[in-house]
């Protein structure tokens, strides 16, 4: 079984966030794998174990040929990758990254399944996978929690509002994953070096087949008009226990009536 | 401006996220619709859709298959006919696969973690917020309609518009392809005791401070107990396995805005503190003065959650 994992190369949350010139996220500096789509790669790989054959293949669109993130989840394990980068991707919405994730699917050939996470820890639109099943005219078993392959089929208990369904469709399919989906490996020192070596097919828009018009700017047809500081909200008062700190909370609930 | 709301349910009702979308449908445009893709009780969800000021219920029956995923195909084909401006969604499950469908079939962008609405004109402005909730961000669509947007619950208040019961319009569900080949086999409810975390007036959330997993029962969900609330998290211990994400507040999980949060051995990284800022009070208890949850918190108590805790949830049983 051959899956594809969709993972996205980001700035380090570690580090505080900035804007660049044109008000997009700075992806200027070094990027790393999104943690949540470690979960993804851990579970296709576990999947194409289980299936006794085939490989991980990954996508990821990011700029600047970047391809730290995808060495690591080459250490990990996948076999090879794509990386569409592309200046005329900049500002790229959700819909303009699924058109190109759909035509990299379309690229790699002979994809079973395809892997993405629930939503992505800077853009957390959470409406990616979707749109790329739609592209590629595919069900796709969203917000899952769990997932197994049997009898040429996929099944995965989804999340609801009020606890989860068991959900299965026919391959090929897409999946998105939460995260503790499984427990992501760390890579081992002789994954690390294979990975070097491993293929990384880089390619542009225009090699999907993709205009400009379509992506980056033009296809997020929208502008930010306004950027501010959100308003603090103001500290109030803070004490050191000294063995009465359960009474002070008690008193502040009574003021507020809650007790 | 057409304003068209897509309708959940959960639990047989109409989940107040819903209703918040509905309130600002109102606020924004002179005709308001709803759509209801589902088997509940059709008559009843018109009459809650209705009570908040929707006119018309579209129903759309997704047989076996995932709601949003096979309704947009019949969206599209709606809108295509009645060409609605905007098409409102909750930042949910089956509202983000609705929308995340219907934006291909239509070739429209989405806006999404709407946190703000507003219209002056036909001009809409949407407001959203990025790193964490820091930075507030407004957004105009360049291209007509319908705008395709999702918003977060709890951005606004629900308020009742007093109207009657929608009517309801069945449409026949459009071909959906292979989106309708994904099948709910089974439905699954995990019980849950006392009031809904989104809807309690009180909420005890317990972080990574409170030490072990099996301290999560003595220490927050008793104190949350004692003072008829619910139950919370911060992600390091959804992650961790010590409770389920469903309990989890914060960037990627819940919204809350209670009259009373109080924040259990949590840090208060802005992940966490996008998700209940918005909270009438908040209690912190944290044995790090320098924790960033005390520049939100009301009351702070720099001192140990196992100290604290069980005398304060024996003070407060001491007086009920
Ligand atoms: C993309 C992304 C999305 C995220 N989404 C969320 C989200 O939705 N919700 C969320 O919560 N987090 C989210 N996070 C994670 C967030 O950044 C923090 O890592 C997380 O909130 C930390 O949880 P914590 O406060 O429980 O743990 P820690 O940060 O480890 O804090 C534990 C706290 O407990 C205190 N403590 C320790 N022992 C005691 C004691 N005995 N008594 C009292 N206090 C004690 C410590 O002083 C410390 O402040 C997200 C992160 C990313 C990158
Ligand atoms: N630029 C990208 N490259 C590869 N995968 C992506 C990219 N953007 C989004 N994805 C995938 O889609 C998921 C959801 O993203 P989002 O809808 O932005 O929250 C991510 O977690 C990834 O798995």
């Amino acid at each position: 079984m051959n899956v594809a994992v969709c993972v996205k190369q980001i700035p380090d949350p570690a580090v505080p966030g900035t804007l660049s010139a044109d008000k997009t996220l700075d992806r200027a500096g070094k990027l790393i794998l999104d943690e949540s789509d470690s979960y993804g790669v851990e579970m296709a790989l576990q999947l194409v174990d289980a299936a006794g054959g085939g490989e991980v293949t990954l996508i990821s669109m990011a700029p600047n040929d970047e391809v730290s993130g995808l060495r690591t989840a080459l250490a990990m394990g996948a076999a090879k990758a794509i990386l569409v980068s592309d200046p005329a991707l900049a500002g790229s919405d959700a819909l303009s990254t699924a058109k190109i994730l759909a035509k990299s699917i379309e690229r790699a050939g002979d994809i079973d399944l395809v892997l993405a996470a629930t939503e992505s820890s800077d853009g957390y639109t959470g409406t990616v996978p979707a749109q790329v099943a739609e592209l590629l005219g595919w069900p796709a078993l969203t917000f899952s929690k769990h997932v197994e392959i049997a009898d040429g089929k996929v099944k995965v208990q989804r999340q609801t509002e009020a606890g989860y369904d068991e959900v299965e469709a026919s391959l090929p399919a897409i999946v998105s994953v939460t995260a503790g989906v499984v427990e992501p490996r760390y890579p081992s020192f002789k994954g690390i070096m294979a990975a070097k070596n491993k293929p990384v097919d880089k390619v542009t828009a225009a090699d999907l087949g993709l205009d400009a018009g379509q992506v980056g700017w033009a296809g997020a047809r929208q502008e930010i008009v306004n950027i501010e500081q959100a308003p603090a909200r103001q500290a109030g008062e803070k004490f050191e226990d000294d063995g009465t700190g359960a009474e002070k909370v008690v008193a502040f609930l009574e003021q507020l009536k809650v007790v | 401006m057409k304003v068209w709301v897509f309708a959940e349910v959960a639990l047989d009702k109409v989940t107040t996220a819903t209703l918040e979308l509905l309130t600002k449908a109102r606020e924004i445009g002179s005709d308001v619709e709803a759509i209801y893709a589902g088997a509940g009780d059709a008559a009843a969800v018109a009459a809650s859709v209705g009570a908040y000021g929707a006119t018309k219920l579209h129903v759309i029956d997704p047989g076996d298959g995932l709601p949003g995923q096979v309704a947009a195909a019949t969206i599209a084909q709606l809108a295509g006919e009645q060409s609605p401006d905007v098409i409102l969604f909750a930042q949910s499950y089956d509202g983000r696969d609705a929308l995340a469908r219907l934006s291909v079939k239509l070739d429209k962008p989405v806006l999404t973690n709407g946190m703000s609405l507003s219209a002056n004109g036909d001009a809409l402005t949407f407001g959203t917020a990025i790193f964490g909730g820091v930075t507030l961000v407004d957004v105009k669509l360049t291209t007509d309609g319908p705008a395709l947007i999702a918003i977060r619950p709890k951005s606004f208040a629900a308020e009742e518009s007093g109207g009657a019961a929608a009517a309801v319009a069945n449409v026949a569900t459009a071909d959906s392809g292979r989106a309708a080949e994904a099948k709910i086999l089974a439905q699954h409810v995990e019980e849950q005791q006392g009031p809904k975390l989104e809807e309690a007036a009180v909420v005890v959330s317990g972080g990574r401070g409170i030490g072990a997993a099996e301290n999560y029962e003595p220490l927050v969900e008793e104190l949350a107990k004692v003072l008829k609330g619910a139950w919370g998290a911060s992600r390091a211990i959804v992650d961790a396995g010590w409770v389920p994400y469903a309990l989890q507040v914060g960037q990627t999980g819940k919204t809350v805005k209670p009259k009373v949060y109080i924040a259990l051995g949590i840090s208060g990284a802005t992940q966490h503190l996008v998700g209940m800022k918005g909270s009438d009070n908040i209690v912190a208890v944290n044995k790090d003065g320098e924790a960033p949850i005390f520049s939100v918190a009301d009351l702070g108590i720099i001192g140990d959650v196992h100290k604290v805790v069980p005398v304060l949830i024996e003070a407060l049983k001491a007086k009920s």
